[in-house]
Order: structure tokens, then sequence, then C-alpha cells
């Protein structure tokens, strides 16, 4: 494979997240690795597990950001910081970099379904795919010398000793807030593509021109709790205090 | 051009799957654990069970790397060094089993109240409180003092159940949820699978909580309050409610004290008590026949308010009109509170204005007719779609139990408790408090080699059960049930370590802990305690808590300090049960409990607690362990489970009774019961029938379901005590005018503290120091991806949590010139710290925090001494004292809420100075001796690459 | 971008070696020399060493030889087939000079062509990738091959004042090409100075709609492969230091120092060699600085997730 798919199929599954759901647990990061650590791609190694400087092969993290509203849309709680948790891994992307950068035809994108893969008996571990990738979803998995990603558990989703319903990402089968959906995203009736078009669902980093096919489904508007309040005390509710209250209430009482 | 690889893309994930339940949290999901070549392979969610529905969070995910940890203990330790130092010597179980029977059994002889036993993250207290009881010692409890105490305690004791993992919000049905606070591992999945429910349907999530992290995150509105102020907030949303007259007064006068007449007698030892007829009904007005008659008098119209004279020429008020009175008042007025609570009134304007409308406006119904306890029919259940749910933030203030009373009195006044939409209880609760056991454990109730007369731990009604000898003096170590903290329903251990050194009120000989990490994350003043557990006699030379026997998996920070470690297994080579007679893990629709069975066998010379735990109460020859003979009863924990009861056909597991299998509840003891569950995935589900569904706290199908399951022997409806009278009679006690009289120094605390009427006050630490020389709050947060202190040596997590910055806002950062990665000095009035800080924005702005736990010391839990942990982590622990800064009256107070006793750590007010760059975090500690070998890589999964 | 010394060292050595060779095939020194017969081992020499550097910074360095199989698509995969290619001529202009003592002109431009064309590629890794916006500009291979082809006339130059020929036009073009060099350089930097990023934590996360996006918390505690590959960041106040050393060192020194040759030395006197071999070295030093920014000043767009 030196290039893309030269007739790439219709077909593209990928993910969508919903960063109006996700609260940052982690469970779709570390459900990854424990699936992949055995998986197809098998292992992802860690170095120094128990000391100072632990670090390991991940194909799927969570970042946090803040967001302060200088300048932006006003949503909700005008003036206040929010903070949107950030699951990230392989995009998928139709013009996808790191394929085209590879030497030795180690990485590339299934023509069948857009699936990017890595071929790790080809791969030298040269790294030039983790520099060609915009969104650090490649990792070098430094105990085996070769590049490891996000494979959308090419060996859960076809897998034909599971059940259907199990037939998705491990990220996607954990995911306790159901933030993550897997699908045909080439296909517009598909689940996930008329989840996309309904919540305006976004690209990361257009401008690299890499046509990512997983997509983000931004945090929803939101209104605040003050434009409930009322305007002033109810008319003929207000008066009395305690007495007025009470007086109330004996009329209430008479109604039931 | 090379054609695509051929893939393997159909491999079956392992050789076998067995079901069990997740131990990563509290919050005890069904498991499936794969298993391939006799190693794990892969574990994830059990579709099927009805907590999790398959999905698992990143502990439960990360199972394979805390079964496998290297700081798992490998069999039974003897110290061999000092206190601390880690260095131990290897012996066998039978000499471990020895020691422990032989020191135990001379206190059992002796005098029995000098063994203390507390456990901390348990899930047996079925078993532990039990074996505590026939031990005979008055010292026993779990970590609810530091936990949750005041939630538990104060939903009983208002509604008869409390949030936290006893209830949950009507998640397909609820439109406007608000959560105060969080605890990330308790319920922490269904709270996730609730909460995306809730946001897919458009339904709005308030989040009050200071920090917007997890949930709060994507809450559709956060309102970021002060620390300790819920219970301001809650009290103007009650005022705003009552002025715009937005409640529920049918449901009040169906369901609650509301109409009970509360004595109006000043200066007597009535005062403020309900009347009640001969019987000791209480009474309200009835209003068409002008007289009292008792409450639960069919077809009575009561009075809410006014003032009557009652036949034997008392006068009395209904307690509502005491309630009105109360939060009407201009003090509780949103403009009144916002500068205390830090909200703007229209935001809480608009919140109590968003209640009301959802609650009557967006009413459901379901069409469900139902009887309730008075035998009237109803067409269906009325549902009020507000929930609320409440975690850590409220539970670890001192005010913490009246505010969840306020809570729970928000809840009642618009009628969502138990109904569609609202609040649900999961059985066996609702339960009110009257079915739940008093303290047990006065100087009458042990002796040597007897048992305790009842179960430890319950509910006092009044002054007169607290667990107190004739001049006032505590009978328990931790002083729980005494004045210090009457109605402290879960135990102190938190003021266990401090008492026993102090030999206050007397010294203790053994203390046995089980999966409590005392010597580090859950004490207040770890270096005091650390000290304490280090300290000698200085005439005898001996430690001041001469023995200390710890259970535990892994080698923690407490273990270090154990004369004598019996270790544990890990999760996943255990029998375990989630029972209804502790902590079951039923929902509102079901009831159910779980077991957790091995999976794997250990490979290590270790022990399921339970079972040694069995084995010592055979070898001790506790009654209830042995028969008359002196055999043992029970096998292990397996045999127990099966084996025990409780009641005649109530035993620890409610599935699968009766010699076929098919009952469920009550039935005869079944011996095939853990296949059975086994075969089921390892939980037990019995749905809740359809006229038994909501309202459970009055409905009489479920009332007699609850029978019939085997909770109560007879129906145990809940009127809920929105005013509480058992408060009451304390304030009296504290006022000198009934019986027993409380002593002179505690009485302003109780008279502060013990309000019927759910109450407010500033919390103690901040109402005792110097408001402006400590501007900040300091709290901990705790991480989703990691339990407690339980994690770190889990390869995985660990790489998430490495190491914890203090986050402060930003408006303090710019104060004190700090940026992200400076060092700084957090100083509270009992200590100070020294710790990285990062900048936040979305933080309540007097407000500091940390992850929960993260800080380790130096060689525990298996980790190299520069482990991030250790080198850079910290706890806020350091800052809290276990006692409150002295006030001048010669008392040094405990650190906890006056009512419950609960630890009040989330009291603790700071202040935050730049200090000089660091290489580590300050305090820092010896080192303790690292146990077991730490490989320098790891590529689980190796063997199976293709 | 992490600075890996191999990397450093790779297309430091074999820019002038490439350079170098690529003066050789022009026959600009006389092939019965002996010190050309040594500049054609020392140009090897330096490619064949910058080559093995960079299978260093492999994971799996013996399947190497797969990296030649990708050249339609991969600059990396061009450069090595070119690399081996370029050999080929490299080796049989050397054996012509060091064995017949005569320049092979077919041989000597063929090898010429792949030594541009190498360095072109080398240099395109770097300028094709999108995400290193301080890389991704034609002045980058601009800047590699003025590099290589100065070093390679500040060696020739060296050689001939061993005795290969005429130091004095060999001079000037190097001069010449020293300053194009830096000059080319400066305007890369100038670039970079002005560039602003297409790519931020804002077009990152797509939620620069709701306001300004910071990183609150890394994924994982601490380093990973990531931050530390893409994650080195030097402060603005030592890389104005660095630069002031690469310009002095690599540009000002040599030139001064050729200069001074080509006014004061007499030829076939020992100032000429001397002077040329410390403009050398000055320039080798100056550009391994220049080649240590190249990598340490570029921002890669991942930071954007990781608060870089």
């Amino acid at each position: 494979m030196t290039a893309l798919p030269s007739q790439p199929s219709a077909t593209k599954l990928g993910l969508v997240i919903d960063l109006d759901i996700c609260v940052g647990c982690h469970a779709c990061v570390v459900n990854c690795k424990e699936w992949n650590t055995g998986g197809h791609g098998a292992a992802l190694s860690d170095q120094d597990p128990y000391g100072e400087h632990v670090s390991g092969a991940w194909l799927n993290r969570i970042h946090t950001f803040e967001i302060v509203p200088d300048g932006g849309e006003l949503v909700g709680e005008a003036g206040e910081a929010r903070i949107v948790h950030f699951p990230k891994s392989c995009l998928h992307c139709e013009e996808a970099p790191c394929v085209t950068v590879c030497p030795t035809g180690a990485s590339y994108k299934r023509a069948e379904d857009g699936i990017v893969l890595v071929e790790e008996d080809k791969c030298i571990g040269c790294g030039l795919c983790a520099w060609a990738c915009p969104y650090g979803a490649r990792e070098m998995d430094l105990a085996a010398g070769v590049m490891k990603k996000c494979t959308l558990c090419i060996d859960r989703i076809y897998n034909q000793s599971f059940e259907e319903e199990d037939r998705v990402p491990a990220c996607v089968r954990t995911c306790p807030a159901n933030a993550r959906h897997f699908g045909d995203l080439g296909d517009p009736g598909s689940q996930v593509s008329k989840m996309v078009a309904a919540r305006g669902g976004i690209d990361l980093m257009p401008e690299q021109g890499t046509a990512p096919v997983n997509k983000y489904l931004p945090p929803r508007p939101r209104t605040t709790l003050a434009a409930h309040a009322p305007a002033g005390p109810a008319a003929g509710e207000d008066t009395g205090g305690a007495t007025g209250f009470l007086a109330w209430i004996d009329t209430m009482l008479e109604k039931i | 051009m090379s054609p695509q690889p051929r893939l393997a893309l159909s491999n079956p994930v392992g050789d076998e799957t067995r079901k069990t339940t997740c131990y990563m949290c509290a919050c005890r999901c069904g498991i499936d654990v794969h298993l391939k070549d006799g190693r794990i392979r892969y574990i994830e969610g059990n579709r099927a069970h009805p907590v999790n529905r398959g999905v698992l969070c990143a502990k439960g995910s990360a199972g394979i790397m805390q079964h496998y940890a290297p700081a798992r203990l490998e069999g039974p330790l003897l110290r061999s060094g000092p206190r601390g130092s880690g260095r131990f010597r290897r012996i066998s179980w039978e000499e471990a089993l020895g020691l422990a029977t032989e020191w135990m059994g001379s206190v059992r002889r002796t005098d029995p109240k000098k063994l203390a036993f507390f456990t901390g993250r348990d899930q047996s207290q079925a078993l532990t409180s039990f074996w505590a009881q026939q031990f005979g010692t008055p010292n026993y409890a779990a970590h609810g003092g530091f936990c949750s105490v005041n939630m538990a305690a104060a939903g009983i004791m208002t509604i008869g159940g409390a949030f936290w993992e006893f209830g949950a919000p009507d998640w397909d049905r609820t439109k406007l949820f608000v959560l105060f606070g969080v605890a990330e591992d308790h319920d922490s999945n269904p709270l996730k699978l609730g909460i995306s429910k809730l946001k897919s349907r458009g339904a709005r999530f308030v989040s009050v909580n200071p920090v917007r992290t997890g949930y709060s995150a994507v809450a559709d509105n956060w309102i970021g309050i002060r620390p300790g102020t819920d219970g301001l907030l809650i009290l103007a949303l009650v005022h705003e409610l009552l002025r715009t007259r937005r409640i529920d007064v049918d449901y009040l006068v169906r369901y609650t004290n509301a109409p009970w007449l509360v004595i109006d007698a000043p200066g007597t030892a009535e005062h403020g008590l309900f009347a009640r007829d001969r019987e000791g009904r209480a009474l309200i007005w009835e209003t068409v026949t002008e007289q009292a008659v008792h409450h639960d008098l069919k077809g009575a119209r009561p009075a809410l308010s006014g003032r009557y004279q009652l036949g034997d020429g008392r006068f009395a008020r209904p307690s509502f009109e005491l309630l009105a009175e109360k939060y009407l008042d201009a003090r509780y007025a949103p403009e009144a509170v916002a500068a205390e609570t830090g909200i703007a009134a229209e935001t809480i304007c608009g919140l109590a204005a968003e209640i009301a409308r959802v609650a009557f406006e967006e009413e459901i119904f379901v069409d469900q007719p139902w009887t309730d306890m008075h035998g009237a029919r109803h067409d269906g259940f009325v549902g009020r779609p507000v929930s609320f749910h409440a975690m850590r933030g409220i539970s670890a203030h001192s005010n913490g139990f009246q505010t969840a009373r306020a809570l729970h009195l928000l809840q009642v006044l618009i009628g969502a408790i138990d109904c569609p939409g609202g609040f649900r209880y999961e059985p066996p609760y609702p339960k009110p408090v009257e079915a739940h056991p008093r303290p047990h454990g006065r100087a009458e109730h042990f002796g040597s080699e007897q048992p305790l007369a009842g179960p430890h731990l319950g509910f006092p009604r009044g002054p007169e059960d607290l667990l107190i000898d004739e001049d006032g003096r505590p009978a328990r170590i931790d002083k729980a049930f005494s004045w210090d903290a009457p109605i402290s329903a879960h135990g102190l251990m938190h003021m266990v370590i401090a008492n026993a050194h102090a030999g206050d009120p007397y010294p203790i000989d053994t203390l046995f802990l089980y999966m409590a990490n005392m010597a580090w994350n859950s004490s207040m003043n770890t270096a005091g305690v650390i000290k304490m557990l280090e300290d000698k006699d200085g005439e005898t030379g001996e430690y001041r808590i001469p023995r200390i026997i710890v259970a535990d998996a892994y080698a923690s920070e407490m273990t270090a300090y154990a004369d004598l470690v019996l270790p544990d297994t890990t999760y996943l080579e255990r029998h375990d049960c989630i029972s209804m007679l502790d902590r079951p893990i039923s929902e509102p629709d079901a009831v159910q409990d779980a077991i957790r069975w091995p999976v794997v066998e250990p490979d290590r010379d270790v022990r399921g607690f339970q079972s040694v735990l069995l084995d010592l109460g055979a070898r001790l020859k506790l009654p209830g362990f042995v028969d008359a003979r002196g055999t043992p009863l029970y096998r292990d924990y397996a045999d127990y489970i099966v084996r025990h009861e409780r009641r005649p056909g109530i035993g620890p597991l409610a599935g699968f009774r009766g010699m076929q299998g098919d009952r469920a509840g009550r039935g005869a003891i079944n011996p095939e019961q853990l296949e059975r569950y086994i075969e089921n995935g390892s939980f037990f589900t019995h749905p809740i029938p359809a006229e038994a569904l909501y309202f459970k706290h009055a409905n009489r199908a479920y009332q007699d379901f609850a029978v019939k399951m085997g909770f109560f022997d007879q129906p145990q409806p809940v009127i809920f005590q929105l005013y509480q009278e058992n408060l009451q009679k304390f304030r009296l006690s504290a006022q000198g005018v009934r019986e027993p009289v409380a002593p002179e120094s505690h009485r302003a605390r109780i008279l502060d503290s013990f309000d019927p009427l759910p109450d407010w006050y500033r919390p103690l630490e901040e109402a005792a120091i110097d408001r402006e020389r400590y501007p900040l709050h300091a709290i901990t947060q705790r991480p989703a991806a990691m339990y407690h202190s339980w994690g770190s040596m889990n390869a995985w997590l660990r790489q998430i949590h490495t190491a914890n910055p203090l986050y402060v806002p930003g408006s303090v950062c710019d104060a004190a010139g700090l940026a992200d990665g400076d060092w700084a000095w957090v100083i509270s009035p009992h200590g100070r710290i020294k710790v990285e800080v990062a900048r936040m924005e979305a933080v309540n702005g007097a407000t500091v925090w940390t992850w929960n736990a993260i800080g380790k010391r130096k060689g525990a839990w298996g980790l190299d001494e520069n482990a991030p942990e250790a080198t850079k982590g910290f706890l806020l622990n350091h800052l809290i004292h276990e006692l409150l800064p002295p006030k001048g009256d010669g008392l040094r107070w405990s650190n906890s809420d006056p009512v419950t006793g609960q630890a009040a750590w989330y009291d603790l007010r700071v202040r935050i100075e730049k200090a000089e760059p660091g290489a580590h975090s300050e305090p820092q500690f010896r080192p303790v001796e690292r146990l077991g070998e730490a490989p320098d890589e790891l590529r689980y999964g190796q063997e199976w690459s293709s | 971008m992490h600075p890996a010394l191999s990397i450093i060292v790779f297309t430091t050595s074999s820019g002038l070696g490439y350079g170098l060779a690529f003066f050789l095939g022009f026959g600009v020194l006389d092939p019965a020399a002996p010190a050309t017969k040594a500049a054609y081992v020392v140009a090897l020499g330096l490619i064949s060493a910058g080559l093995l550097a960079s299978t260093l910074h492999l994971g799996n360095p013996q399947r190497a030889w797969r990296a030649l199989s990708q050249w339609r698509s991969s600059w990396l995969s061009r450069e090595g087939v070119l690399a081996i290619a370029t050999f080929v001529p490299l080796c049989l202009s050397a054996w012509a000079t060091l064995f017949e003592s005569r320049h092979s002109w077919p041989a000597g431009l063929a090898g010429s062509l792949g030594c541009a064309a190498t360095v072109y590629c080398t240099a395109m890794i770097y300028a094709s990738l999108r995400t290193v916006e301080a890389w991704h500009s034609p002045l980058t291979p601009a800047a590699f091959l003025a590099f290589a082809a100065a070093g390679g006339a500040v060696l020739a130059t060296f050689f001939a004042a061993l005795g290969a020929g005429d130091t004095g036009p060999l001079a000037a073009l190097a001069l010449g090409l020293l300053v194009v060099a830096w000059a080319t350089k400066l305007v890369w930097r100038r670039r970079l100075g002005a560039l602003t990023s297409a790519s931020t934590p804002e077009t990152a996360t797509g939620l620069g709609a709701l306001g300004r996006v910071r990183l609150l918390e890394r994924p994982h505690g601490t380093e990973n492969y990531l931050t530390r590959e893409m994650g080195f960041r030097i402060a603005r106040k030592h890389a104005r230091k660095l630069v002031a050393i690469a310009f002095g060192l690599g540009g000002g020194v040599p030139i001064v120092l050729l200069a001074a040759s080509a006014l004061f030395a007499a030829e076939g006197g020992l100032g000429w060699p001397v002077f040329t071999f410390l403009a050398l070295l000055a320039y080798a030093g100056g550009l391994l600085v220049e080649r240590w920014l190249f990598f340490a000043e570029a921002r890669h767009s991942v930071m954007n997730y990781y608060g870089g």
C-alpha cells in the first residue's frame, strides 16, 4: 500500500463522541488498553510501571480542557468557566497523512471500511507517522519498537464469536455515559450520521486537511437558572409572611 | 502494490468466561472475567447486570493490573523491625492464627472492650459486626463515621431512607435533577448511565459543587457554591417555595408529621415533643370535630396551623406551623443568603422557580391503581419529576446532618419522595428509624466471654439510649453514642487511634483493622496518627497501642504499622456476599443482591479475610461460630453465606432460597445457592410488583411485599419526620429540663446543633478560626479513575493520576503571584504542606482543591521510592486535625458533626503562600520497606500476540 | 519537537557529505591529487555515518530495508531509495579518482544530481509535514540544499588547500554559498517568527465557539511518547542565544576565516589549510546548533492537546 486506497469504499467506519455527555471518567481509556493489550497487536507495553517515569502505550486518552468564555458565545452560565472532557483516539482520516508518509507500507487504510491500521511486521519504528498525525493518535510501543494505534477494535467489530451487540469497539461498549457511538459515517442514513447531522458534529483541526472520519458532538446550548427567576413576587402570593401563608394553607386544606 | 494483510478477526476472547462482581470501588458492578490459558484476558461489564448494564468504568477495566500488582501481600507477616519500618518475617497461617487467637483470647477473657475491631471499605459488615458482637467488645464499627453517616442518619431519621447508594433518582422519568456534591466510588456507573439518559432526553441537570469537574462538567447549570453552605442554599429554596405557595399540601398531610401536634410548654420536659395518646401515638388536631385525635385515624382532617388546648390542659401546635414560621423568616430569603453561599439571589430564585414549575406543571401520572396503608384506593401514582441526589460534599461537613435533613425537607415539600420522576428508595429501604436497633455497648451489655446484648450500631431515640456510664463517660473507645456525638450511627473510626493512644476513655490492648488505611489517607492529622502508632510507653517500653493486627490484600501505609498482617485475597480470588443484611445492590424497581466467587485461585499463601474471621471465631469459640461441642459451624465464608441464618429463613443471600431454590427473601437453606448465583451471573434480582413500585413508605402492596421478603416481620410504613422529636429530646437535656441531663460542658453545642427542624449553622472550624487569616476552603474530589488509596499499585490507573496538584482559583493565583507549576505552602490552623499548584477558573473563588488520596508514602503500595505519588503527591489530611482548635473552654472538641460525629474533613480552612520551587512535596516521611519485586517493564498479553 | 541527536547528526553529517560529493562530481578538484582521493573518502564517510546514525532512532532497524518500498508516496522512502541509488555513481566516481586518478564525468554528474536530490528528499520529509508549521514551507528544502552546498564548498576549499586544486575560486564559491545559506535561513526564521498557528487549542477541540480553550489536565500524569517526541519546547531567551551562536559560528566565523585566507594566506602555505579547516569546524558546529534549533523551535500541532 503505497498510498491511500485508490478506490475507497463508501463505508467509513468511525466513532462519534458526544462532548455534551462525556464526564471524563477514563473508562474508555482503560478498557481500550485492557482489550488491546491482549488483542490485535498485543501487547501495549508499559515502562517503569511501578517507578518514577511510568509510561505506556495507550490508544485512547482523555484530555481535560477549561474554557473561559472570553469573546466566545455566552451559553448558559455567562462569564463562567466550564470544563470539557475530551477523549481522543485515531480519527481514521480519509486523507490520512500517517499512511502516506510511511516508508515501509506498514501503515495502511483499509479499502473496504476505511480503518487505518499498522502491519506491525513491516513497521521499522521510524516514528514519522506520529509526526505526520496532527492528533497524537499514534504511540510507539517502546518494548516492541513499532507503532501502535486505535484499530477501531477490528478484532471485535467483525468477530463472529461475539454476540451481535458486542461487535463494537471496547471503548463504545464500556462507556458508562454512552458518550461514544460507533457506525458507518459514510452512510447518511446510519444512526451516527444522523446524530452528526442533528447536533452539528465537528471535525478536529479541519485546517490540517485530514478529513477525519470520527466526529465530535459539541456541548448542547444551555440556559441559565436566573432566566427562570420570576421577575418579581407573584401577585397575591407574597403577602403576610407566615400568617398569610398559614391562612393560604387553611384554604388549601379545605380543598383536599 | 502489496495486498492488504489478512487479519484474524474472529478470535474468541478467551477459553472461558466467569461472571462475578467487581470490587474496584463500592459500585458493585457485574463483570465478565474472560480467562485465557489460565490468565485473565479481559474484564468487561456484564450486560445482564442490573447495576451497570454492561458498562464498566476505568477502575473496573483495570482489574487485571490490580489482580497482578506486585504490591499484593504474599503470606502472613510478623513484624520484625520497628513499627512503620515495613520490615516483616513471613510466618505460616497456623502461627499467624495461633498468635491472633492468643492475643484476642486473653482480651476476651479479661476485658473484651480492649479489642477494637474496625473495618474500612468493608462490604461484609453483616458478618464483621456479628463477629464483634459475639466476641463481646463494644468497640466495633466500619468507616461510615468519616464517610457517609451524616447522609445515612439524616435520611433514615427524616424519610426512612438515604441517598448514597440506598436510593436513586427515577432516571427514566425525572425532568429536573439536582446533584449536591459527588462521591465517585458509590453508584458511579448508575449515576453516569442516569445522567446520560437525562442529557439525551433534554432534562435539566443542575450540579451544586464548588468544583466543576466530572459530572458537574456536563451539568446544564453549575452552582459553584462555597463549601459548607449547601444547607443555607437549600433552606433559601424552601423559603422561596413557601413564599410562592408552591408546595404539595396534600402530600404533606398524607405522608409527613406536618400535622402532628408539638407541645408548647417552654421550660418543661415536654416542650417541643409530640403530644401523644396513651398508646404513644402522636396526636393531630381534627378540624371537623375540633379535637385531638391520633394521627393514624382514617378520614381525619388535620389542622396545619393554630394553637390548641389538649385534654390535659397543655397547649400544642401543628409542627408545620413551626416549620412555616421558621423558614419564611427573612434570614432565609435568597438575597439574605447570597453573600454567605456565594450564589446570586436570582440564581436561587430561578432554581426554586424551576423546581416548582417542573414539580407542579410537569406532573406525571402513572396509570397503576394502588392502595395506601389506610386501605384507600388510588387511581395511579402522581409523579413530581424533580429528583435530588447528594453525596460527599454535604456529608463531610460538621453541619452535614442538618444539611441533609434540609434537603429531604425540600424533597418532601414538593411531594417528590418515591414518586414517579422523583427520588426512589431501593429495598430494603424505606425503613423507619423505629425499625432500626438502638445502639448496644453499655457496660452492662458486655462481660468476660459474653456476647454483646445486641448490635453495636443503631439509632438512639433520645439521650436515654446513649452508651455512657453514670458519670456520662463514653462506653466506647471512639466515644460514639456519647454526649460528644450522640447519634453516631456508624461509629467514629477516625477517633479510635487518637483515643486509644490517649487512653481516653480507656486504654486498649489490640487494634484489629480490616481494609482501612488509618496510617495514611483515612485519618485526619496523618502525621499525628503516625506518631501515635509509633509511640511507646515511657515506663514499659511497650507501644502505647500494644498490638495491631491488620488484614489487607496489599502493602499499604497501614500494613507497615501492623504487628501481625493477615493477607487477604484480591477480589477475583474470593467469596463475598453483597447482602440485603448490609448494603445490597437493589435498584428502585427490584430487590437485588450479589456474590463474588474465586474466578481465579490464589497463587500465594493468602486467604479471604471473611474465612479467616470465621476461623478465628471458631478458635476463640465464639457463640454463633462453634456448636455446643466447640466444633466450627462453618467451613469457610462460602459455607457461612449459604448456611448462616439471621432469623429463620433469612440469611446473607435473599435469592434462590428453599430446597428447590425457588424462594426469594425468606426460605430454607439451599446448599446449591452459590451455584445458582453463579449460573445467574453472580447476582439475584426479584422485581417489585407494579402496584408496589412507588410511595413504598405508605404503599400497602409494598409493605406486604417487604414482609414477605423478610425485610421486616410486620409492615413498617414511614411517616416523614420533618420535625424530629428525637433531636428535641437532646435539646431538653441540654436545657437541663429532661433526664438524663446533658453535662454542662456539652449544653451549648447541643443547643446549637440539635434543632428539631432542619437548620444551618457555619461549619464549626470556620466558626472557630479567624476567617481573614484562613480565607480559603480546601477540599478534595474523588477521581473517577481511582478508588481512595487503592489504585496507585495499579500500573494502568497510576498513569492517569500519578501525582496531584493543588488546583487554585485564577483570582487567588493572581493575588498570590502563582502560576502553573509553582510551589506553594498551604497553611491551616493545624499545619502546613508544600505542594505544586495548577491554575483553574471553573472552581468556587474561595476554594482550593486536589484529587483525593493520590499522595503516597515512600515505599508503600509496592512503588519505587521516587514514584511521583510519593515525591509530588500529597494529602490534605496533614492540615486537618481530629480536634477543633481550642476555644478556651478547656476542652478540645472532636472535629466532627456534633450530631453524628461524622468527621468534618471538608470544613478545612487554609491560606496559601508562594514557596521556593521544590523537588518534592512536604511533609515527607521515612520510607517504608518496599515489599515484593516490581518489573521494569510490562508487556501484559504479549503471549497472545498473533 | 524533540531534537534527537541521531537525526541531528544524520542531517548534518550527510548534508556535508552530499555537499562535498556534489562538488566533486563537477571535477572541481584534481583527480590525481591525494587530497582529492581523501575528499572522496571523507564524502562517502560522512554520508555513510549520517545514514547509519539515522537508523539508530528506529525501533526495528533490522527491517530498515522495507523503507525502500514506498517511494511513490513517502519522502522518507524516496530519501532511502535515492541515498542508495546515489551510492552507485558516487562509488564509480570515487573508484575512478581513487584508483584511476581520473574524473569520470558521467558518474560524477549523476552523483551530483543524486546528492542534490537526496538532500532535497531529506528536507521534504520535514517540509511535507503540515503538523509542523515551522517546517511546512519551500524554504525548508531551500535551506537544506543551501546548507549542504555551502558545507560542500567549504569542504572542497579545504581539500583544495591541501593540494587538490585552486583555492581561490572555491573559497569565493564557499563565501557566496555561505551568505546564501544563512540568508535563506534568515528568511526561514523570519517566516517562523511571523507564523500564527492555523491550528490552536480551539480548532483542535472544535470548542472555540465557547471561548478560550486551555488545557487543564493532561490525560496521564507523566510524560508519554508523544510529549517526549513532540513536546520539546525551548525557552525563547535560550533560543535567542543559540540562534546567535548558530549564525556566528556557522556563518560569521567561516566567512571571516575564508575571507582572511583569500586576503592574507599564501597559496600553498599552511594558512589556507588551517584557516579552512577552522572554518569547516566552525561551520559544522554552527550547523549542529542550527539543526538542534530546527527541531527545538518547531511546534507540533498535537501540542494543542497537551498544553504546549
